[in-house]
């Protein structure tokens, strides 16, 4: 019983000390991104683009195909739904709603966690265990600001475009399947789809969006730095990122959610 | 008037230190003259590494000093730690070569960070610390396409890109053969005489040890064993060194034992006792 405690208050204590480690690590991140050009020390441009390159555009046609996958599978749900009530013209403005508000980011967060939150981790990790972090320090490069205010700068950049990107598929989805159910030409269907929407929706995405970016940037390089045990070390962290950074998409769309509808 | 080849380039004092509540140096008094090569022994957990990484500025010591050109590097800034640390090489055991960067690149870094050239005349640098350490023409490749001599070359290159005054190497021959580890022997004494120098190389390899030292520190379970030249080391009569320098692998010893009592078929107990004259205290070397 009192060994079942302690290893309650062990991990507990674990799980305040990351999140503390993860406060620090987002507000050096920031202090590097402000103050870092006027210290002389300023956040590579280049290494936000190839960040920028990695995370948005080499993720795009993911983003793509799975957010028109999505606003087609609420097309085909909603109709079906729909259909008793001889209502299916209003699921126009339900996909539309609901994939501006909460499908798109959510995918798109799920997306880039799972390969650029990956990346980003076993990137950081291998770098650990080959000393190259060591390496940066003794250079004078301080590891915050070279590996995680880049990342999370292209992050909280490529995020919100992916997002609207992931919009506008998610409406084309849902688009093509009534077109194909229901006959309704592709220019009324997103005519009504904008009609349905208003900036309010789109940037409620946005903003989680941006919450998904620093989420998961801070989660694949907390995880990167704590690496131990070589490649197999790499595995286990790379893994534990994943989930957790999903996780952490998930619940905080949760809270974010509750507390914007209620705007 | 103080001579200049005496003055103390890297002093450590009383240095202390802990990992989570384990002491891994007690109290460690270290002084490295101007233009000197100390070579740091020891087994493994002796905490020659750790001592390495602290006198980097790697970790903050539990207590105690690390003077680098006669600054506290323990109390000193952010901004003034970077700055020092343009005075710092360091090649790591396992050259630590950026991976997503070509070699003239990876070389290139410390000149980004720290100077205010253009590209062409970085290139250039590079190209002539490539070819100090006969690497020339090798530039465009990226470390996974060189061999583990190579990476540590280039990693040196990297380390000296600015001309530092100290030099760290942390094992330099560790995974080489004879004779690419010899040829990086000659690299480290051409630098000391040749650019004024002064190192600190981290090592297990007696045969390079004896070859490039000025001094050596031995280390033994987070204390200094001894510290002096390679004559006074040689001939120490501390039973410790002696076993040091002259054990045998672990392996070997089974092997032979387990050999005798093969041949003789006879237990190990009914053969006569070995010596211990070497090791009294049965210390671990």
């Amino acid at each position: 019983m009192k060994q079942q405690i302690e290893k309650i208050g062990r991990i507990a204590t674990g799980a305040v000390e990351e999140l503390g480690y993860g406060i620090m690590l987002f507000v050096e991140s920031i202090y590097w991104l402000i103050s870092g050009r006027f210290n002389k020390q300023p956040v590579s441009l280049a290494l936000i683009f190839t960040q920028a390159m990695q995370i948005g555009v080499l993720a795009t046609p993911i983003v793509v195909i799975l957010c028109f996958s999505v606003g087609m599978m609420l097309a085909i749900q909603g109709l079906e739904t729909l259909k008793p009530y001889g209502a299916q013209a209003q699921v126009v403005s339900g996909i539309a709603v609901s994939v501006t508000r909460e499908f798109s980011a959510l995918i798109t967060g799920i997306i880039v966690a799972g390969r650029s939150g990956s990346a980003i981790t076993a990137r950081i990790g291998t770098m650990k265990e080959s000393q190259e972090v060591d390496a940066l320090q003794v250079i004078g490069i301080n590891p915050v600001r070279y590996l995680a205010a880049p990342a999370l700068l292209a992050m909280i950049i490529v995020m919100p475009v992916l997002t609207i990107f992931g919009d506008l598929m998610g409406m084309l989805g849902g688009g093509v399947y009534t077109l194909y159910e229901l006959g309704m030409p592709l220019e009324i269907y997103m005519g009504r789809s904008f009609e349905a929407i208003n900036v309010f929706d789109i940037m409620q995405g946005v903003y989680k969006s941006i919450i998904f970016a620093v989420l998961i940037v801070i989660v694949s390089v907390l995880n990167g730095f704590q690496v131990k045990g070589g490649a197999e070390g790499v595995g286990l962290a790379t893994t534990r990122s994943v989930v957790m950074s999903i996780s952490a998409i998930v619940i905080a769309d949760m809270i974010f959610t509750f507390f914007l509808t209620r705007v | 008037m103080t001579d200049p080849h005496n003055e103390s380039l890297i002093h450590v004092d009383n240095l202390v230190t802990h990992y989570a509540d384990k002491k891994i140096l007690n109290g460690i008094n270290l002084d490295v003259k101007k233009g000197e090569i100390m070579v740091i022994m020891g087994g493994s957990g002796s905490g020659k590494s750790t001592l390495l990484r602290y006198m980097l500025g790697l970790n903050k010591p539990t207590s105690g000093c690390i003077k680098l050109l006669g600054q506290d590097i323990t109390k000193m800034s952010a901004n003034e730690l970077h700055q020092m640390k343009k005075e710092i090489g360091v090649s790591f055991q396992g050259g630590a070569l950026f991976g997503s960067m070509t070699v003239s690149e990876n070389i290139q870094l410390p000149l980004t960070e720290h100077a205010n050239l253009d590209i062409n005349t970085m290139k250039i640098m590079s190209q002539m610390k490539l070819e100090v350490v006969n690497m020339a023409g090798f530039e465009d490749l990226m470390p996974s396409q060189l061999s583990g001599g190579m990476i540590k070359r280039a990693a040196l290159a990297r380390a000296i890109i600015l001309d530092p005054k100290l030099l760290f190497f942390d094992e330099p021959s560790a995974g080489l053969d004879p004779v690419v580890s010899a040829e990086l022997d000659e690299l480290i004494l051409r630098l000391r005489d040749a650019m004024g120098m002064t190192i600190v190389v981290v090592t297990h390899e007696l045969e390079s040890a004896f070859k490039i030292a000025d001094r050596i520190t031995i280390l033994d379970r987070g204390d200094i064993l001894m510290c002096g030249s390679v004559d006074e080391v040689r001939n120490s009569d501390n039973h410790r060194i002696y076993n040091l320098l002259h054990r045998k692998p672990r392996r070997d010893v089974v092997d032979v034992d387990e050999y005798l009592q093969r041949l003789t078929g006879k237990s190990l107990d009914s053969v006569p006792e070995k010596s211990n004259i070497h090791n009294p205290d049965n210390s671990r070397y």
